[in-house]
């Protein structure tokens, strides 16, 4: 039996979230949540791993109580059962302490998996780290941004590219992938499994306490980064700025900048100024 | 014995040209931190029949070297490269290590950072040193259009990954002169769990918008598929590229290649004409070197239109038509 365990972790479905700079925090709680695109296809190849070989996939995230509907989500799609790791206690977490906090529940919970698969990285923080983090953590071997899975014996063989080379590698298992969206779509969840998923979830909601989690290595507290302050980035310019019809607006830009951009283009852009107007 | 005085880290990630010139990069910056905190830069390598790269590094900025050399580790491995930077970390105790944002340094530097217990902050756009000897390390956060200012005060060293194209290299020097510090590869490193099978250098990038002249850059404000093909005319009339930011690839607009900011390309035009940009940060990361910005958007208050040398408030997709014909007449005349 192939023990896999897949991470995923809920993203807003908008990229552009209200900022409030009142509080200096997100409006998140303005946005639906969606599974991030890169974990849906670490499940994806989980599921077609699990339907070649004897296969056993549990779900696994860290989040908010809402977070719950990607776990029901994977479910709908095939997972056996999920683990929901949600507290006050873990909010804040930078990706060394999620990465600390996922491989304590992998170890209590299923401790004898053989894969783990990530999504390369997450569209809202795009860090990319939680996967190498974690794999480090379980002191097991970790390729990142597989592209294609073949299961061995004992070992499995990924396919990816990396730094403009095409690699085949072979690792030892257990161990961590994280995977692109390159391959593995997602296949279609129907909406009578998303219903079902919804009536008997296989979900266990951990706590930090349930974890035994050091409290110097969690949430905010933990994290050895320090967020200073968070600002906008206005680069703002002296700028010329035209109003009007677009013709006019792009005669005037020629008028004026005809030199600034003939030169970058080599050709000549003056007209006769007699001959037009 | 842990040297006394106070250095700044670069992974030599020589792989191929690609590579090594965020490396190149890194180490411009890391000269400029270095002064403000009175630090050496320190160049890593490792890997085997290296000596070209070392040179390479000392003359861009390195003035020390660590060099470890063997068949072993002849092609990247992120267990043992690791474990190697593990030890020369523990050993010499370095204040900042940088590694760029390559696929090889996504995998490297999280597993460093845990190892050594350490933060580490992904894709800084700034990294500057403040007024208590940290380093402040610039990010875009929250996945929304701001950036946060992150340090790491109370472990060391302090990380960062960097994407290719953020800072600019310092010319090299040949004549520069720097310590090669060879470390001998240790007794009982671990075994490599991942065996390499085979690898195949793909035809190197066309690094074609990144080298352009001129770029026009087209957003969600286009309108549709079929307006945005006017870019491409527009584009072609000019002798430029068409970039493009990331609602428009997803929506098929565009390729992939296309894709201009922080995750991507980073382009350097002499002149960048922007339609229909809200100027999100994860974009404009990636235009910062243009030299000027003529930005076409229905409102003047966006972002893009602020960072712009000429801001035009009108239709992005009229702007362009007037745009093209004004230039055939023009070249015609
Ligand atoms: C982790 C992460 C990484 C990201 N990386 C990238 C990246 O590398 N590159 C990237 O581009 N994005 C990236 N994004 C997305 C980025 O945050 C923005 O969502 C995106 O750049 C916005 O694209 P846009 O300007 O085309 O669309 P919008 O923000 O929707 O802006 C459209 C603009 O067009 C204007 N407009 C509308 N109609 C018209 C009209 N008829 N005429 C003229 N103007 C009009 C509007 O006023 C508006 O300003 C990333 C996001 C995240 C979370
Ligand atoms: N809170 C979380 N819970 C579960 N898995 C996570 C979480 N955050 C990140 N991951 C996993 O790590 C991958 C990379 O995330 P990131 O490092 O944030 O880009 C994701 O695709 C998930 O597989």
């Amino acid at each position: 039996m192939l023990k896999m365990i897949v991470c995923m972790k809920q993203v807003p479905m908008v990229t552009e979230l209200p900022w409030d700079t009142g509080t200096g925090s997100l409006k998140r709680d303005l946005a639906e949540g969606m599974m991030n695109p890169a974990c849906k296809h670490a499940l994806e190849a989980a599921l077609r791993l699990k339907a070649e070989h004897d296969g056993h996939i549990t779900a696994i995230t860290m989040g908010p109580p809402m977070a719950e509907e990607v776990l029901r989500e994977a479910i709908a799609m095939g997972a056996d059962r999920c683990l929901m790791l949600s507290d006050r206690k873990m909010a804040g977490a930078d990706t060394l302490v999620t990465s600390y906090t996922l491989a304590r529940a992998i170890e209590i919970f299923c401790p004898d998996f053989d894969l783990i698969l990530c999504g390369c990285h997450t569209s809202d923080s795009e860090t990319a780290q939680v996967g190498p983090q974690l794999a480090e953590e379980l002191d097991i071997p970790v390729i990142a941004y597989a592209e294609h899975v073949q299961l061995g014996d004992g070992s499995i063989t990924i396919r990816r590219v990396s730094d403009n080379f095409l690699e085949t590698l072979e690792m030892d298992m257990p161990g961590l992938i994280t995977l692109t969206t390159h391959n593995y779509v997602p296949r279609y969840t129907p909406l009578a499994g998303l219903q079902d998923a919804f009536d008997e979830p296989n979900i266990l909601i951990v706590s930090a306490d349930d974890l035994g989690l050091d409290e110097a290595m969690t949430g905010i507290q933990g994290s050895p980064t320090r967020i200073l302050d968070v600002f906008s980035p206005t680069a703002e310019k002296k700028n010329i700025v035209l109003t009007g019809a677009p013709k006019k607006i792009v005669e005037e830009l020629f008028e004026r900048f005809d030199d600034r951009i003939g030169s970058v283009i080599r050709k000549d852009l003056k007209v006769d100024r007699q001959s037009h107007g | 014995m842990a040297e006394k005085t106070r250095s700044i880290w670069v992974f030599g990630d020589y792989r191929n040209y690609f590579q090594n010139r965020v490396t190149l990069q890194l180490l411009s910056r890391a000269t400029d931190l270095a002064q403000k905190i009175d630090a050496e830069v320190c160049a890593v390598v490792f890997g085997h029949e290296v000596d070209e790269w070392v040179g390479e590094y000392i003359a861009h900025g390195a003035k020390k070297v660590f060099v470890t050399d063997h068949p072993m580790l002849k092609s990247y491995s992120t267990d043992l490269y690791v474990a190697l930077m593990e030890r020369l970390a523990l050993t010499y105790d370095p204040e900042i290590i940088l590694v760029g944002a390559t696929s090889f340094g996504r995998e490297f530097a999280p597993r460093v950072s845990k190892r050594l217990k350490t933060g580490l902050t992904a894709d800084c756009v700034g990294l500057d040193m403040n007024e208590e000897g940290l380093l402040v390390q610039t990010a875009p956060a929250f996945g929304g259009n701001v950036l946060a200012r992150i340090v790491t005060p109370g472990r060391r060293p302090q990380m960062a990954t960097v994407r290719p194209g953020t800072f600019q290299e310092i010319p090299h020097n040949y004549e520069a002169a720097g310590e090669i510090v060879r470390v001998p590869l240790p007794a009982n490193l671990p075994r490599d769990r991942v065996r390499l099978i085979s690898s195949e250098r793909q035809p190197p990038r066309e690094q074609k918008i990144e080298d352009a002249a001129v770029v026009v850059c087209g957003g969600r404000g286009m309108g549709s598929r079929k307006k945005f093909r006017n870019l491409y005319d527009l584009a072609r009339i000019l002798g430029g590229e068409v970039g493009a930011t990331r609602p428009v690839v997803y929506s098929k607009w565009a390729e992939e290649e296309a894709l201009v900011g922080q995750a991507d390309k980073h382009i350097q035009p002499k002149v960048l004409l922007s339609f229909g940009i809200s100027g999100a940060i994860q974009h404009t990361a990636g235009i910062t070197n243009a030299d000027f910005i003529i930005a076409v958007n229905k409102n003047p208050n966006a972002a893009m239109m602020k960072m712009a040398d000429v801001a035009i408030v009108a239709d992005a997709n009229q702007v362009c038509t007037a745009f093209i014909r004004e230039l055939k007449r023009r070249i015609r005349s």
